[in-house]
């Protein structure tokens, strides 16, 4: 086809659930793009002689090779090429932020819409994965090098992705009874299958990296024990799982969640299929979520597929500096969330039996720009008013889980108490202990994780090979 | 890791006894931790107190009250049988020291996670005084080991079937407080209103008491916060803070209520374990 037709084709849109029917089950949203609309979608790429996608990726997948390989229609090899530098492209295709990495520096989107980067990586994945073809890489011969990875989640699998390509010995630790961290126990089945997490570990357990789920490092074992027990190196990718509450009145009652227990209960012990499994979630009828972000978005919509006939958004600031993706929170406004902007809660009301009934919020209006660049949200006088909810979900963050710090003698910690690591290396203040994801930036992305624990994979390899 | 069940063993109506192969557990844990069970793959994540271990035979045993579906289906499980997960140990160690005398009470199943710390106590040099209760002779548990870690024992039954016919709160306060025997430290685990009482009764004495909390938990590791708990009224999480608090901070009313969040789904989800097991399948 010639350029100037190419240069015709339209953004290829992704076929989704309608709206009204998704909102009350738990299947995926999107539904995937076919081949022929992935082959369309490939043809729009110009394939850039320096491509400026590729600079916005954490992890550096060739971008315009691989959409060249799905243009031609050799799918499997397009999925290989992804794979060389991202071991998870089925996750990252759903859950990376493209609209602010890869796709915002497409040159197409300069005069038209960009490349959807995104689809056709998820669409690759999705294909390789559904024709049996995941083929095993080449692994290097052995090492002889032991790696200890503490933490399933996306750091930990992209270091082992890495490090067990290259012929070392790789243990996973990880202390709930599943693999993948957050994808597992925080994004949503209608956001990310929990069936493709588990393809995407395989994949890894195939080529050769042992699990040790249910197992607690800084309580079964410490990072000193496990040296002693002969690891060469180790990384943490801890994750940013310890929740943070606002600390006002009523924060205890029953039926206030912490994000993290509605979306544990709901996602790795399944309780949304209660009583078929056997952990139960407060099914509420007028649920309000507290927060902005992702996970406040994921945390409303579980809460609409859980029955509630309202689900409130209640955010402090204004729609334009809610931290969640646009996509996110457009999707959830057509699944029926209400956003509640520049209101905040300062006390939750309950009955005689300990349970919230009510929350009392105040109205903020925004003011001078603070630390983070945003406008800070300021209380408007007198505007207290009290709401009638059953059901509150705090979506509000998560800080450093401590109990890897605390049973380590001589690693560094900022005031935060997330682990101090080089940025380039993943390099901490103890030899031969790395760190990357969340449990160093603090809650961020799945795929800034998976750099961190790219780099740190390398720097990992470095080290064991000097000693 | 798994873990297969090596003795199993019924000490009252509705509490059992299961010894667990787990030798990593059963050489890392201290008196006062507890660990998270799951029997197959649909099944919830239940904590449970840690009772004895054996470090050499690596061996864990767990002593559990029947009140719900989970462990309904553990008393079913018999020896030979795996658990699916078996996660610990979790939770803070008790501090042990030497401080003199200590009284270590447990009431019902309580007495389980009462007898480690105990032992450790006792193992300390301190001067043990154990009072174990329950409403009834037959819901006594662990008498004797807990005369082996003990230099004074009283038994206590509601019903006055057998012993000091009251609770252990009120044994507590008449054979000893009242007479004004010094105890430097009181433990006291079992059902909330239980410890409530010995709360009550230690603060008019003015005497430190530790209790062990068994709040609602999911992870168990301090990712989710089910466990919360209000002690001196900050909020502290059971899991990774305790589960041992200073029992006269704690706010016995918050976890009462917070403990009676899942009634109507555990009512729920026993039944439909009942309907399964009559169809013969499901959840089994």
């Amino acid at each position: 086809m010639e350029m100037k037709e190419r240069l015709k084709i339209p953004r290829q849109p992704m076929p989704e659930q309608e709206a009204k029917v998704r909102a009350r089950n738990f299947e995926e949203v999107p539904l995937g793009y076919t081949p022929e609309t992935a082959k369309l979608e490939a043809l729009r790429c110009i394939q850039c002689k320096t491509p400026a996608c590729v600079e916005g990726c954490p992890v550096e997948i060739d971008i315009p090779g691989f959409i060249a390989l799905v243009a031609e229609g050799d799918f499997i090899g397009a999925a290989k090429k992804i794979k060389e530098t991202n071991a998870l492209p089925a996750v990252c295709g759903r859950v990376c932020p493209q609209e602010s990495q890869c796709e915002i520096l497409c040159v197409r989107g300069k005069k038209a819409e960009p490349v959807a980067v995104g689809r056709l990586e998820r669409f690759v994945a999705d294909y390789e994965r559904a024709q049996g073809a995941v083929s095993i890489p080449k692994i290097a011969a052995s090492t002889g090098k032991k790696i200890a990875i503490v933490g399933s989640g996306p750091a930990g699998l992209a270091v082992a992705g890495d490090l067990i390509k290259l012929g070392h010995d790789v243990t996973i630790f990880e202390a709930l009874h599943k693999t993948g961290g957050v994808l597992v126990y925080g994004i949503p089945e209608f956001r990310l299958p929990k069936s493709i997490v588990e393809a995407e570990v395989d994949y890894l357990k195939k080529m050769g990296v042992k699990v040790a789920t249910s197992h607690v490092i800084g309580k079964i074992a410490t990072v000193d024990e496990l040296f002693e027990e002969g690891f060469d190196a180790i990384f943490l990718g801890t994750g940013a799982g310890a929740p943070s509450f606002m600390n006002i009145p009523g924060e205890n009652l029953n039926g206030v969640y912490s994000a993290n227990e509605y979306l544990t209960r709901s996602n790795l012990m399944k309780a949304y299929r209660f009583p078929e499994y056997d952990t139960p979630i407060v099914r509420g009828k007028n649920v309000a979520v507290v927060g902005g972000g992702n996970v406040a978005m994921d945390a409303a919509r579980t809460a609409m597929r859980l029955g509630a006939d309202n689900v409130y958004l209640v955010y402090r600031r204004s729609r334009q500096e809610m931290p969640a993706r646009i996509e996110e929170v457009h999707h959830a406004e057509e699944e029926g969330i209400q956003l509640n902007l520049l209101t905040t809660p300062i006390k939750y009301i309950g009955d005689e039996k300990g349970w919230v009934k009510a929350m009392e919020c105040l109205r903020m209006e925004l003011g001078e720009p603070d630390a983070s660049g945003r406008r800070r949200p300021v209380p408007v006088e007198g505007s207290e008013f009290i709401w009638d909810v059953d059901t509150v979900v705090v979506a509000i963050g998560s800080g450093a889980n401590p109990l890897v710090q605390e049973t380590t003698p001589g690693l560094a910690t900022n005031k935060w108490n997330n682990i101090v690591a080089d940025e380039e290396t993943g390099q901490t203040s103890r030899e031969g202990v790395f760190a990357g994801g969340d449990i160093v930036t603090g809650a961020a992305t799945v795929i800034l994780a998976m750099g961190a624990g790219r780099k740190a994979a390398k720097a990992m390899h470095e080290y064991v090979m000097s000693k | 890791m798994s873990a297969r069940i090596l003795e199993k063993e019924q000490l009252s109506d509705n509490v059992f006894k299961l010894v667990l192969d787990t030798p990593k557990i059963a050489k890392k844990r201290k008196a006062g931790q507890f660990v998270v069970l799951r029997i197959h793959e649909e099944g919830e994540r239940v904590p449970l107190t840690i009772a004895d271990a054996d470090a050499e035979k690596g061996t864990l045993t767990i002593i559990f009250q029947v009140v719900g579906k989970s462990t309904t289906h553990l008393s079913e499980m018999n020896v030979g049988d795996e658990l699916l997960d078996l996660v610990g140990p979790l939770g803070k160690a008790t501090h042990v020291d030497k401080l003199g005398t200590v009284a270590c009470i447990g009431g019902g199943v309580g007495v389980a996670p009462v007898y480690p710390i105990t032992e450790a106590m006792k193992h300390a040099g301190n001067h043990i005084i154990s009072i174990i209760g329950a409403r009834d002779k037959n819901l006594i548990i662990m008498e004797d080991e807990m005369k082996a870690v003990s230099d004074e024992i009283i038994v206590t039954t509601d019903d006055g079937s057998y012993g000091f016919h009251g609770f252990v709160s009120q044994a507590l306060e008449e054979k000893y407080l009242l007479p004004g025997k010094k105890i430097d430290l009181v433990v006291a685990i079992g059902p909330v209103p239980m410890m409530r009482a010995v709360c009550d009764v230690t603060k008019k004495y003015n005497i430190p008491t530790v209790v062990s909390l068994n709040s609602i938990m999911v992870d168990a590791t301090g990712m989710c916060g089910a466990c919360r708990v209000s002690v001196g009224g900050k909020t502290k999480f059971v899991c990774v803070d305790g589960p041992e608090f200073d029992g006269h901070q704690v706010d016995f009313r918050e976890l009462i209520d917070r403990q009676r969040i899942y009634l109507t789904e555990e009512k729920e989800c026993m039944n439909h374990f009942c309907t399964c097991k009559q169809h013969g399948k499901g959840a089994l």
